[in-house]
């Protein structure tokens, strides 16, 4: 998921859907033979498997059965949900939620604050477009590519010299060589600071151009009423920016619930840095557990959901004003 | 004055922002100077120190250059650049041994004390370098021949062809390009999954966005009501039913297969984008065409497709980078059967943890292409990921 597409509502000014000229109406096959690969393709590949998974998350393990199957007399049981008990109650899950919450907390104000504060700064000096290509460069990078990268940065040698940047600066300040990624309460955040690396310039990329578009106007009345540069920024441009800044923040808890390849190459999910997405696949792939791994995307859905709804009013709002 | 009081206010800014830049650009830097040292080199010492002297040097001037002059050969009898000589002391502990053996009933270091196991490691290090039992060059392309080929050797495939001990696979000329476990084939492969799962969506989308703008249905409300649900559906919602569909149809691990889920996959926002775009047109443009006698075919081919090539340049680049950069649907759907980079890069981590020469080597192949089309098409991926919304 290396570059954020799932965006609906940055994804372009939505166009209200006008009336057709009577001159271009077509017979009324035609505008279905347009429509026709792009319609069976997507319902093959989205609208069946979308249903098909919900209809699994209800099923036994290989879908041979309905989920109550799976239940055994004494045991606690949700019955056609039992594979939902797994997918949220289970303690491996617990972590993965509690992963995932911590990194939208972390990884999406790093990322927007960090966007907001490059925007701003870039947006004053002379070699504006280089520091923002240098920032904006790991976007470009696979999440593997940048697994690689920083998991070299984070390479730890019990013994002797350290050639991962981060133990030989701890070193070299008089600290102890840490094993970022195989410590529990520290290897998600190692990873966090690699998706906060690499996502940075998309939050970045937005904002920026909010700015440049807060009109010039506004900001010359601003000085001359004598607003310094911080009042100018407090009570003009955050304002004006601030529906960007709720689509670049929502877009990003939509990303970050989904991480999966950072985490998959770095840590292969081992030392709690397990998150849903990974859970998901590995109930999946490495358990064969249809019934439980189609829960946990639905879980992942029903997550997904509520930012997904904001930027969707925001789009239905834009499109009702015009 | 006033411009130097104006340099001062200006200082914090640039600051914070150089050192940001700093820190970003460091690691893909650390990588790039790594992937270009001899493995001798890359797990003993930090890459920062690429351009200072060798290991062991400074522990060999302090400890041993005194009687042993500083290229080692001072005492003809203990010649230290004689390769038959070190070849007996090529680890610290025989090494340590031979230092704490008195030489003709004195102390073999004098008056200095005997060093830790440490530094005589280092200075063994050191040894095997100048006396030739180890020479290597400071920079190397080997790391990345190595990856090409899939070499997994303990020493490097030049050298091991020169002296004919190459592994069983390995051929030696060209044919070696082709090995599976090779980033040269998985460079291809990842051609060939991402060139057709770029283009696909966008012929279609660019079908459907015409129908969508310009052709009148009923349903078209609902239509686009679809085309804006179905992108909320997260990939990982999709991956069971289809892979269990291509188990029937033997789908698994094709080409066919990762294409055609890319394109149903990328096609609703392909649409959505170039509806927008082709939707922003004004419609006397193509009531002017359809009075000229043009059908809608004509006006599709020759006025729709040519007008919107701005938009859909955006789009295949970030389909095309968003494919090659994927690990998720690779690693479902095509696996072993076809490694792409993505999944090369990711078994190379797990399979061996710190061949840091061949795993940075590897990684720089793979972001090669990436970095190319951001820097020479930065103007389409900018306009790309705004696409035209947030100056709106």
């Amino acid at each position: 998921m290396s570059v954020p597409l799932a965006a609906p509502s940055i994804a372009g000014k939505p166009r209200r859907i006008q009336e057709v000229p009577q001159i271009m109406k077509q017979g009324w096959l035609t505008p279905w033979l347009y429509l026709a690969p792009a319609l069976i393709v997507m319902t093959t590949f989205i609208i069946y498997p979308t249903l098909n998974t919900i209809y699994l998350s209800v099923r036994n393990i290989n879908g041979t059965d309905w989920a109550t199957a799976a239940c055994e007399a004494g045991q606690q049981c949700w019955g056609l949900l039992e594979n939902f008990r797994y997918a949220l109650t289970s303690p491996v899950m617990q972590i993965a939620f509690f992963n995932n919450i911590v990194w939208i907390l972390l990884m999406v104000t790093s990322c927007v604050v960090l966007g907001l504060l490059i925007a701003l700064l870039a947006n004053r000096v002379r070699y504006e477009s280089v520091a923002k290509s240098i920032i904006f460069l790991p976007m470009a990078i696979s999440f593997v590519g940048a697994g690689v990268i920083w998991k070299f940065i984070y390479n730890y040698n019990p013994s002797g010299q350290q050639i991962g940047l981060l133990n030989a600066v701890v070193v070299a300040l008089g600290g102890h060589a840490v094993s970022w990624l195989t410590t529990p309460q520290v290897s998600t955040i190692a990873l966090i600071v690699v998706g906060v690396w690499m996502s940075t310039g998309f939050c970045m990329t937005i904002t920026s151009a909010a700015i440049k578009n807060v009109p010039q106007d506004i900001l010359e009345a601003a000085r001359v009423d004598g607003a310094n540069a911080w009042q100018t920024f407090w009570s003009v441009i955050l304002p004006t920016i601030m529906p960007t800044l709720t689509v670049v923040t929502t877009t990003m808890v939509i990303n970050v619930l989904k991480i999966f390849d950072i985490v998959y190459v770095m840590t292969g999910g081992l030392y709690n840095t397990d998150v849903i997405a990974t859970r998901m696949y590995q109930e999946q792939y490495n358990n064969f557990n249809t019934g439980r791994a189609a829960a946990i995307a639905v879980v992942l859905i029903i997550v997904v959901l509520p930012a997904m709804y904001m930027n969707l009013r925001r789009f239905i709002n834009e499109e009702r004003g015009r | 004055m006033l411009r130097l009081r104006q340099f001062v206010g200006e200082l914090p800014i640039h600051v914070v922002l150089i050192g940001l830049c700093v820190v970003w650009l460091v690691p893909t830097v650390g990588l790039l100077v790594t992937s270009f040292r001899s493995f001798q080199d890359v797990d003993n010492s930090g890459w920062w120190t690429v351009l200072s002297p060798p290991t062991g040097s400074a522990e060999y001037q302090q400890a041993c250059a005194s009687c042993h002059g500083s290229d080692g050969r001072l005492i003809a009898k203990a010649d230290l650049s004689d390769p038959n000589l070190i070849q007996n002391f090529r680890r610290s502990f025989t090494l340590t041994a031979a230092l704490k053996q008195p030489i003709d009933g004195k102390p073999h270091m004098g008056d200095i004390a005997v060093p830790n196991d440490q530094t005589v490691a280092n200075i063994a290090t050191y040894l095997r370098r100048i006396s030739g039992i180890d020479a290597h060059p400071t920079f190397t392309f080997n790391n990345y021949i190595d990856a090409l080929v899939g070499y997994r050797g303990t020493s490097n495939y030049v050298t091991d062809c020169a002296s004919n001990t190459q592994a069983t696979d390995m051929n030696c000329n060209l044919t070696d390009l082709r090995n599976s476990r090779g980033m040269a084939q998985a460079f291809v492969n990842s051609l060939a999954v991402a060139i057709p799962s770029t283009f696909l969506p966008i012929i279609f989308a660019a079908f459907a966005a015409f129908a969508m703008s310009w052709l009148h249905f009923p349903g078209r409300q609902l239509m686009f009501a679809l085309l804006v649900g179905l992108q909320i559906v997260p990939l990982q919602m999709t991956l069971i039913p289809i892979s269990r569909l291509y188990a029937q149809l033997g789908l698994n691990g094709t080409f066919l297969g990762i294409w055609l889920f890319h394109t149903g996959f990328g096609l609703p926002y392909a649409i959505y984008l170039t509806r927008n775009f082709l939707g922003a047109l004004p419609s006397e443009l193509f009531e002017a065409a359809y009075l000229d006698g043009a059908n809608h075919w004509q006006v599709f081919r020759q006025l729709a497709i040519p007008l919107s090539v701005p938009a859909l340049a955006s789009l295949g680049i970030f389909q095309f980078l968003w494919i090659w950069n994927d690990l998720l649907v690779a690693l479902v759907f095509l696996g072993a059967e076809h490694p792409v980079l993505t999944y090369s890069i990711s078994t190379l981590v797990s399979s061996l943890g710190a061949g840091w020469h061949l795993l940075t080597a590897a990684a720089f192949i793979s972001m090669l292409l990436p970095m190319f089309v951001f820097f020479a098409l930065q103007r389409y991926f900018v306009r790309g990921l705004l696409a035209g919304s947030v100056k709106g």
